[in-house]
């Protein structure tokens, strides 16, 4: 059997030069993204607001109506019912209760009392305003040591030019991460910040395969315009980078479809995140590299083992 | 580099044959795998609360209330000692955390902080004028916070061990909170319950010389306090009751639910240890044709008129239980009372149901994704894309072997992080894939083109996967129960993709091209 080559043997796309249409577009995504936060918030789980959330499974599917019915006259502020993957599962969201921690057991045995025992609880969790505080302070600092972990491991591999383009390539990454949150109104939790971090990780991991064959192409070719060397860098990996999406998002798809309701949200996060990753690093991170002054001296210290290597090869 | 010796050979053969016999337990059930011979691993992977059902509760211990009543019985202390030496003073009292008086006379005043300083030791007491002021040292605060919460956790694990659960998790966690974890349990609501209730039970008299309706207006008499019955709510019929204790919960050895030989009745019985028998004989004695209150948590569980003395150092509490309400009063008092009340701030409770059906579905999606990623490789690579499948699978058995052998817990954000491992371990092969062929089409031979593929993409490899390790621990540092357990996954699949694709594929390719020498790479 003769083995498939995805992408043309030697693909010659011009991403350099449409470079103009790539920022634009990602400007364009970005604005959209912080004016979407601004302007509908996130739709927060109980992990980052505090709060209480029910899943129960009923005997029957249609329930959903007379259920609703019962907990509206419960006098718990605002109380969301929704279908939770099958008929018969229903997801039970309470806001958080004034009154600090006893108001919210308070409102969760309330709740069990008027359901029943004729109903199974498949999970209950309530999530307080003290914890519920830390969390999310130190969900966002996760992020951001991330993207500083990351920034200082290319900086230290590569030269700064190339942290500078790897770490826009990535708050690019974030913040349209979070704008699709804000469109789509899925919630917001904890595994969404798993779900960004690994992304995070993801579209480095793709922008420092293009990089080092950059970084190669620069030893290689003194005299070659960077304009063109750039475009034959992301030609060069243009294979692998599809390959590798391919892979990611076949098993991705595979958990949004049957990985269970309660993962939903966050493989679809992942599902998006590798498609914009693999986005931002061949058409932004590395066009981005023509605007920063990169280094075409001589190579580093680094570089003068790959040379003779390459010598005795 | 077509080249592996022996020695590393049989590394990279035994690194895998290690991963199969840590993984392997996970194939038999729990009971099986137990009965392995020792020399075999027989860990399983431990699964998180959320895949196997469970409670996790964190709990605050409000450490302020002990700090409260020991500055209460500070004053008291200080009182007592002033009037044994007949110094005369005003204004003793608490203010905030200090405590402070005022002499009459300043001559008294250094007699008076003498005094105060032999009351207890970790004090720190300043004289000025006429006014003394009483501090514990910082250094007490804190290890009177300290130990109320490690006797806390210590009532807490009674607690919990007494209502017969298995396997419960109970870890300090910062400076006042405690985390519960509880695996298997199918009523979270009784578990809240118990611990929710400081069980502080004392015995008293009740106060047959004040006038009840006085009281009902505010005028309490001195040394009384008005306490609710449990029953009734807002309405709740009140009791006066003395403030000293006749005989404190803690002098109870054991107590049982029982049901009255009478009536029928649910009820508990108790038993004294010897000084606390001693002492409730002694009162019982004096006081025969008197109400006494048994109280806990500040309301009167009931009130019964002692019929005779009590002398065997046993007794019964009945007060209108239901069955299962005498069961919980008989094991809060067997544990033991908290020091300070406990907060819950977090509860996270998953039903066995939901937890097989999450297992399950991570099961099915973890196969389809695996075979999807082989098919594609191997339309993709040919015989090369095999060689790729066999490193994937066995990257799968040493997640599962690196799993039981660190002992880590897998959740469902974890069984994610296998899913994702599945896609994105291939890239390391695809990056040499890809390399080779550049190579052949730059016109190498086979061996040499193989030879360049790999130590080129090395680099490449180390650096994305690294950056990747560095989101991975972050993760982990930050996250909290099954987000934790994804960053687990996730650093353990990209440490073993990295072996298999650097190491166990060359191995293949290599084994592979030594026997069709010189013919062309199919890829």
């Amino acid at each position: 059997m003769k083995p498939l080559n995805l992408i043309p043997i030697k693909p010659s796309l011009d991403f350099a030069g449409k470079r103009i249409i790539f920022f634009g577009f990602s400007i364009l995504l970005v604005l959209a993204s912080i004016a979407l936060f601004v302007a509908r918030d996130l739709n927060y789980g109980i992990d980052f607001q505090g709060g209480i959330l029910i899943e129960v499974r009923v005997d029957k599917a249609g329930k959903l109506g007379e259920m609703r019915q019962q907990l509206s006259n419960l006098g718990l502020g605002e109380v969301a019912l929704q279908e939770f993957g099958a008929p018969t599962d229903i997801l039970i969201r309470i806001q958080k209760q004034e009154g600090g921690e006893k108001a919210q057991q308070a409102a969760i045995d309330k709740v069990k009392k008027e359901l029943g025992p004729g109903v199974e609880y498949r999970r209950t969790e309530f999530v307080g305003p003290k914890v519920s505080e830390e969390l999310f302070r130190d969900g966002v600092l996760a992020v951001v040591l991330a993207i500083v972990g990351i920034l200082i491991y290319i900086w230290f591999r590569f030269e700064w030019q190339f942290g500078v383009g790897a770490v826009i390539a990535l708050c690019h990454d974030v913040l349209t991460t979070i704008g699709i949150f804000a469109l789509t109104g899925i919630e917001f939790n904890l595994s969404t910040v798993a779900a960004i971090l690994t992304i995070a990780g993801y579209s480095i991991n793709d922008t420092v395969v293009v990089y080092d064959r950059v970084r190669e192409n620069l030893r290689k070719y003194k005299t070659l315009s960077l304009f063109e060397l750039l475009n034959n860098s992301i030609n060069e990996t243009l294979s692998r980078t599809v390959m590798t999406s391919v892979t990611t998002l076949l098993a991705l798809l595979s958990l949004y479809i049957l990985g269970g309701e309660v993962i939903r949200g966050f493989s679809f996060a992942m599902i998006w995140g590798v498609v914009i990753g693999t986005y931002s690093s061949v058409c932004l991170a590395v066009p981005l590299l023509l605007y920063l002054n990169v280094n075409r001296g001589t190579g580093r210290t680094k570089s003068d083992g790959e040379v003779a290597q390459e010598a005795s090869s | 580099m077509v080249y592996f010796s022996k020695w590393k050979v049989s590394i990279i053969l035994g690194i895998v044959v290690l991963g199969l016999a840590f993984a392997a337990p996970n194939l038999l059930d729990r009971k099986s795998a137990d009965e392995l011979p020792g020399w075999l691993p027989h860990e399983q992977v431990n699964l998180g609360l959320d895949l196997q059902g469970g409670s996790h509760l964190l709990l605050e211990v409000k450490a302020s209330v002990v700090v409260r009543e020991r500055l209460e019985s500070l004053v008291d202390g200080v009182r007592i000692a002033l009037r044994k030496d007949r110094i005369r003073y005003t204004g003793l009292g608490l203010r905030g955390k200090t405590v402070t008086f005022m002499v009459r006379k300043s001559s008294e005043l250094e007699k008076a902080r003498k005094l105060a300083q032999g009351i207890e030791d970790n004090l720190e007491i300043l004289a000025e004028g006429n006014r003394v002021t009483v501090n514990f040292t910082q250094r007490a605060l804190v290890e009177i916070e300290k130990s109320a919460v490690d006797q806390s956790i210590e009532i807490v694990r009674r607690r919990i061990d007494e209502t017969g659960t298995r396997e419960p998790t109970i870890q300090r966690q910062g400076r006042d909170r405690i985390l519960v974890q509880v695996p298997g349990l199918d009523n979270p609501e009784r578990l809240k319950r118990l611990l929710g209730k400081t069980a502080k039970m004392s015995f008293h008299l009740l106060d047959h010389k004040g006038s009840m309706s006085e009281a009902m207006q505010g005028r309490i008499p001195p040394g009384t306090m008005l306490l609710p019955s449990v029953e009734g709510g807002n309405q709740a019929q009140r009791y006066l009751v003395r403030k000293r204790v006749a005989v404190g919960g803690d002098r109870l050895i054991d107590s049982q639910p029982s049901f009255d030989s009478r009536t029928g009745e649910p009820i508990v019985n108790f038993r004294f240890d010897t000084l606390g028998g001693k002492k409730f004989g002694d009162v019982t004695k004096k006081n025969v044709n008197r109400p006494f209150a048994i109280v806990l948590d500040g309301k009167v569980i009931s009130a019964p008129v002692i019929r005779e003395p009590i002398l065997g150092g046993s007794g019964q509490i009945s007060g209108n239980f239901t069955i299962s309400g005498a069961q919980d009063l008989a094991l809060l008092l067997r544990a033991g009372a908290l020091p300070a009340p406990l907060t819950i701030l977090e509860e996270r409770s998953v039903g066995p149901g939901l937890g097989a059906d999450s297992i399950a579905a991570g099961k099915i999606a973890s196969i389809i994704g695996l075979i999807l990623v082989v098919v594609f490789m191997v339309i993709t690579y040919g015989i090369f894309g095999v060689f790729a499948d066999i490193a994937l699978l066995v990257n799968m058995v040493l997640i599962l072997g690196g799993l039981s052998l660190l002992q880590a817990t897998l959740t469902l954000p974890g069984i994610a992080g296998i899913v994702l491992t599945i896609g994105m371990a291939v890239d390391a092969n695809v990056l040499v894939f890809e390399r080779i062929r550049e190579e052949v089409r730059a016109g190498r031979t086979p061996i040499s083109a193989i030879d360049a593929g790999y130590s080129r993409a090395i680099t490449t490899i180390i650096d994305a996967n690294l950056t990747t390790l560095i989101a991975a621990l972050i993760l982990f540092y930050f996250g909290s129960g099954p987000v934790r357990g994804f960053a687990v996954t996730l650093s353990i699949g990209i440490i073993t993709s990295m072996f298999t694709a650097i190491m166990l594929t060359r191995l293949c390719v290599v084994a592979w091209i030594r026997n069709r020498r010189g013919t062309e790479v199919p890829i």
